[in-house]
């Protein structure tokens, strides 16, 4: 088996480097970052913390140079996904393509560009410590299913999540894999730009009543609008978001990094998804609306 | 009216003390003695849009103003309780003049002593340069009105003290509809900017796209509209075009709330966004936008004070 591994950022080089542990998997990586790239094929791509490995694979940050592959694994930043499938989607012809981004609408991007395509949602996450070496901060499951407008085979489906968890990634392969990707979008739009707006850690902004509050009520709408649009969650996210502050009181989201480093926030996909499907549904959501027009008006600050 | 005692000298009581020590005997009184002896020894200086230096005297103890038939207070919001705090049992022939933005500063003021009140928003601006100048920028109005049993006619006296002094105003004989309309568009505009870190520019005024700003302006202004109506209070001016008007002005406005936050000061959001939460509980009005404002800033006040 082939699988390409598309952005090999933090949770893309989880996925490329516990992949290429296997005997009968051959790896490749497309990325940008040249330094990364060349490292990862000078000494291989190494991982530490949860875990400590190192994943011989192929990295590149040619597109033209990537192989057929049965499988692609997409892990850039939302706002590059149409832009990386541009340039990708020949290795894909004969494979499906499983997004493991954060938040909501990748898989319509990536379905504009390949012809099966698999829904994707995962915990996992680290940190790039330097080229060639990633941070394994929290280990966790990923759950896949099929993308319903244009999905790939349910076997195919199976045969990722049986790979990937003999890799050593957790994997469940669902016949509706919209509850997982919904619930933690929902985490993460009710919570990062809470964070990002006010620069608060997420323990910060549960034990701070009045944030809380507007968490529950940013929750609230996201609910309604997946109740809308038939999807069941499968966790409580307030549940979630009280759990994450009795583990990871102290962390503070990547969207509050990335607005520390003015870089482009993904809050299109979240808060802003959120209200798209949301207006398309006739389900009010004003809260979210405000949220995803300060967060980018906060990016334009930086122009 | 010949005896006036300006109480904090940031930019707005720099401009009240110097121009109206050119028409009365004018006291300031500062927090910092350094500020009240560069107030002695140099004068007050005023740039900008008018140029001349004042002599007022100036003082860190109130029990040095003796009394006053005029008492400005000019602080800050944040301030404002231990500024009236140090009136007590001073000035006892003083109408005491609140500035402040928001709602609510006159009632700070009431208890500390029983003085006549007046009312005032000022849109007039400026940027102090050290303790003993300050730039006269936007050359607007402060309206001003009676507060409880003050009578007009004291308001009248000093909107004719202060337009002879050189600087505008105007005298109203119920400012709340003018206190009002500045007060939504305050609670909008200023902590809009402290979390988008925007000046008050074109983008306030901006509905084109679903994830424009100016959406969530207009909601907000429209939330505060609907307080005040419960309020029974007819605004003076429809704080959406005041928000439209300012952002058509040459250069864009930088909100104070954005100068605290940015130098890690606390805002006065309390008596500004938080004013208007408060009515709007009072009258069961839903504000759930401002209330998500409301939290965010400060929670950012928050995260600014720990570093």
């Amino acid at each position: 088996m082939r699988v390409g591994v598309v952005g090999c950022g933090a949770v893309g080089s989880l996925f490329a480097a516990h992949l290429a542990q296997l005997d009968d998997v051959e790896v490749w990586a497309y990325d940008l970052a040249r330094d990364h790239v060349d490292a990862i094929n000078a000494n291989g791509l190494k991982l530490s913390g949860v875990g400590d490995l190192v994943g011989q694979l192929r990295a590149t940050t040619d597109a033209a140079e990537l192989p057929a592959c049965d499988f692609g694994i997409v892990a850039v930043k939302s706002m590059h996904t149409d832009a990386a499938l541009e340039v990708t989607a020949h290795a894909f012809a004969e494979g499906a393509v499983c997004s493991v981004q954060n938040g909501i609408g990748n898989e319509e991007l990536i379905a504009n560009h390949v012809g099966r395509v698999v829904r994707g949602t995962t915990f996992p996450a680290g940190h790039l410590i330097s080229p060639g070496h990633v941070g394994w901060d929290t280990a966790g499951d990923t759950w896949i299913g099929p993308f319903e407008p244009s999905p790939a085979q349910p076997d195919e489906v199976e045969r990722l999540a049986e790979t990937l968890t003999r890799a050593g990634m957790p994997t469940r392969a669902l016949a509706d894999a919209r509850g997982a990707q919904w619930t933690k979008a929902i985490f993460n739009a009710s919570t990062n730009p809470v964070g990002a707006l006010t620069g608060l850690a997420h323990g910060e902004i549960c034990d701070f009543e009045p944030t809380r509050r507007l968490i529950t009520g940013l929750i609230d709408e996201c609910k309604s609008v997946a109740a809308a649009l038939e999807v069941e969650l499968d966790h409580d996210p307030e549940e979630m978001v009280d759990h994450a502050a009795r583990v990871a009181h102290d962390h503070k989201a990547s969207m509050t990094q990335d607005v520390l480093a003015h870089r482009q926030t993904e809050i299109d996909f979240l808060n802003g998804a959120i209200v798209e499907r949301g207006e398309e549904a006739g389900v009010p959501v004003p809260l979210n609306r405000a949220i995803w027009a300060l967060v980018k008006a906060l990016e334009d600050s930086w122009r | 009216m010949n005896r006036v005692c300006i109480v904090g000298a940031g930019a707005i009581g720099s401009l009240y003390a110097a121009h109206l020590a050119r028409v009365a005997d004018v006291t300031v009184l500062t927090r910092r003695e350094e500020h009240a002896r560069a107030l002695r020894e140099s004068g007050l200086r005023v740039t900008g849009r008018h140029d001349f230096t004042a002599r007022p005297e100036a003082t860190t103890d109130p029990a040095e103003l003796g009394d006053a038939d005029l008492c400005i207070v000019a602080t800050k919001a944040t301030h404002l309780d231990q500024a009236a705090s140090s009136l007590e049992g001073h000035l006892p022939g003083a109408t005491v003049m609140t500035v402040q933005n928001g709602l609510g500063a006159e009632d700070v003021v009431r208890r500390y002593g029983g003085w006549p009140l007046i009312s005032a928003v000022t849109f007039m601006s400026g940027n102090r340069r050290g303790d003993s100048e300050v730039e006269y920028i936007l050359d607007t109005e402060t309206w001003l009105g009676p507060y409880g049993d003050t009578p007009y006619a004291t308001v009248e006296r000093t909107a004719d003290l202060i337009i002879r002094s050189g600087l505008k105003a105007r005298p109203f004989e119920d400012l709340r509809p003018a206190q009002w309309s500045k007060l939504i568009f305050n609670a909008t505009v200023n902590s809009v900017s402290a979390l988008t870190h925007l000046p008050h520019d074109p983008h306030f005024a901006d509905e084109e796209r679903s994830d424009s700003l100016g959406r969530v302006v207009h909601e907000l202004v429209g939330e505060g509209k609907r307080v005040a109506v419960a309020a029974g209070v007819e605004l003076h001016d429809d704080p959406w075009e005041m928000n439209e008007l300012a952002t058509r002005r040459g250069s864009a406005h930088v909100p104070s709330m954005l100068e605290d936050i940015e130098a890690g000061r606390p805002t006065e959001i309390d008596l500004i966004t938080g004013a208007l939460v408060r009515e709007a509980a009072r009258t069961g009005v839903p504000v759930p936008l401002h209330e998500a404002l409301y939290a965010l800033v400060r929670a950012k006040e928050l995260a600014c004070a720990s570093g």
